[in-house]
């Protein structure tokens, strides 16, 4: 056999890594939420556990955040869908230079950081509020209509920019082919602009979707007392991170990757080459069909949250529980036992340990042991604990 | 029901540059009238004046006897025939051809009834529901034909709709266009720099150039008698010289091309403005009016050079060199026109088929 050269492996080893660096944090999240673990970590592993679902599922507060979060992200999409294919309309319709300055314009709002923009909606509206005498109820200070409208300044020029690549391919002699045979105005736009952008605005609507969803530094400001999903993530790993998070994770993962799979099935049998195959094999057709696929995936995910729901690890969890004490009180022997031995041997030596260590000693069952700050104590108890 | 189009001293101007210069014309019904020019000289303006998508400067357009100023196109009784056709890529054939009565709001089954009527007409019967993109060249052409039919208008506006297509199905096109225009009856006006589909079909012609309407009339009035240098350099070959007016009795003229013997050349009633001696003029003679001189005596004699031949089978194109220019010369290849390549060869042409016309602008090979 041929050796390979060293720089032939190069590519591979490139890819290896990139792929790793890719989905290395995801994997691991996903592990994290099966640990028992009350903190996302992969090791030490203590036990498979489903609970942090649950736990999940009874979190009121990220349930309400992702409420929200579904409830703006459609908002938006209604917003800026509509915002967004106008702008792009005009831009394929006036002069190169008007063109130019307007792309300006439109495109600015992607270029200004969300904080900003957060905190100018936030200021906007509330002038305006003022302006009216508007009481707090209003919606001039509404978390969610202020979250939209901030949102919808970007979100509505990225969808602009996926009309815009689309729009550059139509024929504006459809248009005019319409506007010839009597169609009015309106009727040209639904039956022909309307079908041939159809692609484009489903794009964009999942983008202006997901966009709106992820996003947390415009919406940190404009959401003022009400929480999104992303606000409520960040407050958490702000107060105290479990692994329920990491069950979100995997949540949104098997989300995405049965849409992906969903679609790139859908996409395979439509091609000529597939169309081809299956025409003289009806079980492999059906078996084939995307239809078939989401089905299979959607039992299995019934079977996921069947086995998660009720899957019990309490009894690993309590042995867990069990040794931990058992260490704990292991540990707390021996430092009980040293504290002892170094007390008999130097009598005089003056005991230099802080608040409290010198009235506590040796009867306090402080769950450290005693002493544990004790300069004297540092050499001694770590190899007595190993 | 077919309605005549005049328009009325038509001026269309985009910032500094006219566009059409005083457009004056009538198209009376059930006409099949061309606009013949090279691109850029106004015919497509012209034709968008007409289909309502540009408002003229100045003058009027009248359809029907009715001002058009202000009436937008879909309230026009026009259909425009474009260049890529625009038929719509996302619909069916029928649908295609039902759009115009869908706008309008007429029943799906009516609709269907009507569309497989016009698809019998422009024979594609039950091809209703293909796609556009699986249909070839000329069938599409067809499609948007009858789907400009849909609606039975007045005036069928087409704007070169068979540049696309190859020379084949052109050839056939032109045939078929002109067969469809007198089974409908319907005002046919046609747009095209192709000056052989604007002769084969056209009742008339104008001819337009940078603007400006430089001639109109029938095909062989167009070929025959041109009245500006432009029309004979453009429609057709044609060999030009330089000369000068001898003398002009109102019948014919003596011209001096510097070719020998001064020529003489017929004045036609219908041709361009008279010259006087002295004038300055261009002499046109067409490469099939050149002849072999049989004879030592014939009238409007002279003697050429051999240059080169492009043999096309039926026809032999030949390139004579007379005192430094170069003429051309069409010979039906027929056993009897031999020529001496190493001796002088001498050409004639009749004194009505040569052309003398004020020197202006040619057309560009």
């Amino acid at each position: 056999m041929k050796m390979k050269s060293p720089t032939a492996l190069i590519p591979g080893l490139y890819l290896t890594l990139f792929f790793a660096y890719l989905f290395g944090p995801l994997i691991i999240m996903v592990i994290t939420a099966f640990n028992s673990s009350t903190f996302p970590r992969v090791s030490p592993w203590e036990c498979f556990t489903t609970d942090w679902f649950g736990k999940l599922a009874s979190d009121d507060k990220l349930l309400s955040g992702l409420g929200n979060s579904l409830l703006i992200g459609v908002g938006v999409v209604c917003v800026a869908i509509p915002i967004g294919l106008a702008a792009a309309i005009t831009l394929s319709q006036v002069g190169p230079k008007l063109r130019a300055a307007l792309y300006t314009i439109f495109i600015a709002p992607i270029l200004v950081p969300g904080v900003v923009i957060g905190l100018s909606t936030l200021i906007f509206w509330d002038r305006i509020g003022t302006l009216f005498n508007a009481p707090y109820e209003s919606f001039f200070y509404d978390g969610t209509f202020l979250t939209i409208f901030g949102q919808v300044t970007f979100i509505a020029a990225y969808s602009m920019l996926v009309f815009l690549s689309r729009i550059q391919r139509f024929d504006t002699t459809l248009t005019e082919a319409a506007l010839d045979m009597g169609a009015t105005p309106t009727q040209a736009f639904v039956k022909v602009l309307l079908p041939f952008m159809a692609p484009a605005i489903g794009s964009a609507t999942v983008l202006a979707f997901l966009a709106s969803l992820e996003n947390y530094n415009t919406t940190v400001f404009t959401i003022v007392s009400s929480s999104t999903f992303t606000t409520v993530l960040s407050s958490k790993v702000r107060y105290g991170l479990d692994p329920s998070i990491s069950a979100v994770a995997v949540i949104i993962i098997a989300i995405t990757l049965i849409g992906a799979i969903i679609y790139e099935c859908r996409n395979r049998y439509h091609t000529k080459g597939w169309a081809h195959v299956i025409a003289e094999r009806p079980a492999l057709k059906i078996a084939t069909h995307p239809g078939t696929i989401a089905a299979i995936l959607g039992v299995l995910t019934l079977a996921a949250v069947l086995f998660i729901q009720n899957h019990d690890s309490s009894v690993c969890t309590a042995q867990i529980l069990e040794e931990k004490r058992a260490l704990q009180q292991k540990l707390m022997e021996e430092q009980s036992l040293n504290t002892q031995e170094q007390t008999v041997p130097a009598p005089t030596m003056p005991n230099l340990g802080p608040v409290g260590g010198d009235e506590g000693g040796a009867s306090a069952p402080s769950p450290f042991g005693s002493n544990i700050f004790s300069p004297e104590n540092l050499g001694t108890s770590a190899p007595d604990g190993q | 029901m077919t309605k005549e189009v005049s328009l009325e001293h038509v001026w269309v101007e985009f910032g500094e540059f006219t566009a059409v210069h005083k457009a004056n014309l009538n198209i009376a019904g059930g006409e099949f009238f061309s606009f013949l020019g090279p691109s850029g000289c106004g015919k497509t303006t012209l034709l968008r004046c007409i289909s309502g998508f540009q408002e003229p400067t100045r003058g009027k357009v009248k359809i029907g006897g009715q001002d058009m100023r202000g009436v937008g196109p879909n309230k026009r009784p026009t259909a425009l025939i474009f260049q890529n056709l625009a038929l719509f890529p996302l619909r069916s054939i029928a649908d295609n051809i039902a759009f115009p009565l869908e706008v309008r709001g007429v029943d799906k089954k009516t609709r269907r009834k009507r569309a497989d009527e016009l698809l019998e007409l422009i024979a594609l019967p039950g091809q209703g529901d293909k796609k556009v993109s699986e249909l070839s060249g000329g069938q599409k052409q067809r499609v948007a034909i009858a789907r400009a039919l849909a609606v039975e208008p007045d005036i069928l506006l087409l704007d070169e709709p068979l540049s696309a297509l190859d020379l084949k199905l052109r050839q056939h096109m032109r045939t078929e266009l002109r067969a469809i225009q007198k089974q409908v009856g319907l005002t046919f006006i046609y747009i095209t720099h192709d000056q052989g589909e604007a002769l084969t079909m056209s009742d008339r012609i104008a001819v337009m150039n940078k603007g400006k309407i430089e001639q109109i009339g029938d095909g062989k009035a167009i070929y025959d008698h041109p009245t500006t240098s432009f029309v004979a350099s453009f429609v057709g070959e044609n060999n030009v010289l330089e000369a000068t007016v001898l003398s002009n009795d109102g019948k014919a003229m003596q011209v001096d091309a510097g070719l020998g013997t001064p020529f003489t050349v017929e004045n036609h009633p219908a041709g361009g403005p008279a010259l006087a001696p002295g004038d300055a003029c261009h002499l046109f003679v067409r490469p099939e009016a050149l002849r072999l001189s049989k004879d030592e005596s014939a009238i409007n004699q002279f003697s050429t050079n051999f240059v080169t031949e492009e043999f096309e089978g039926n026809m032999r194109h030949i390139v004579m060199n007379a005192n430094g220019k170069d003429l051309k010369l069409s010979l039906i290849n027929d056993g009897t026109n031999a020529i001496d390549a190493n001796a002088p060869v001498k050409l004639d042409f009749a004194p009505e088929m040569g052309i003398a016309l004020k020197p202006g602008e040619l057309a560009s090979a």
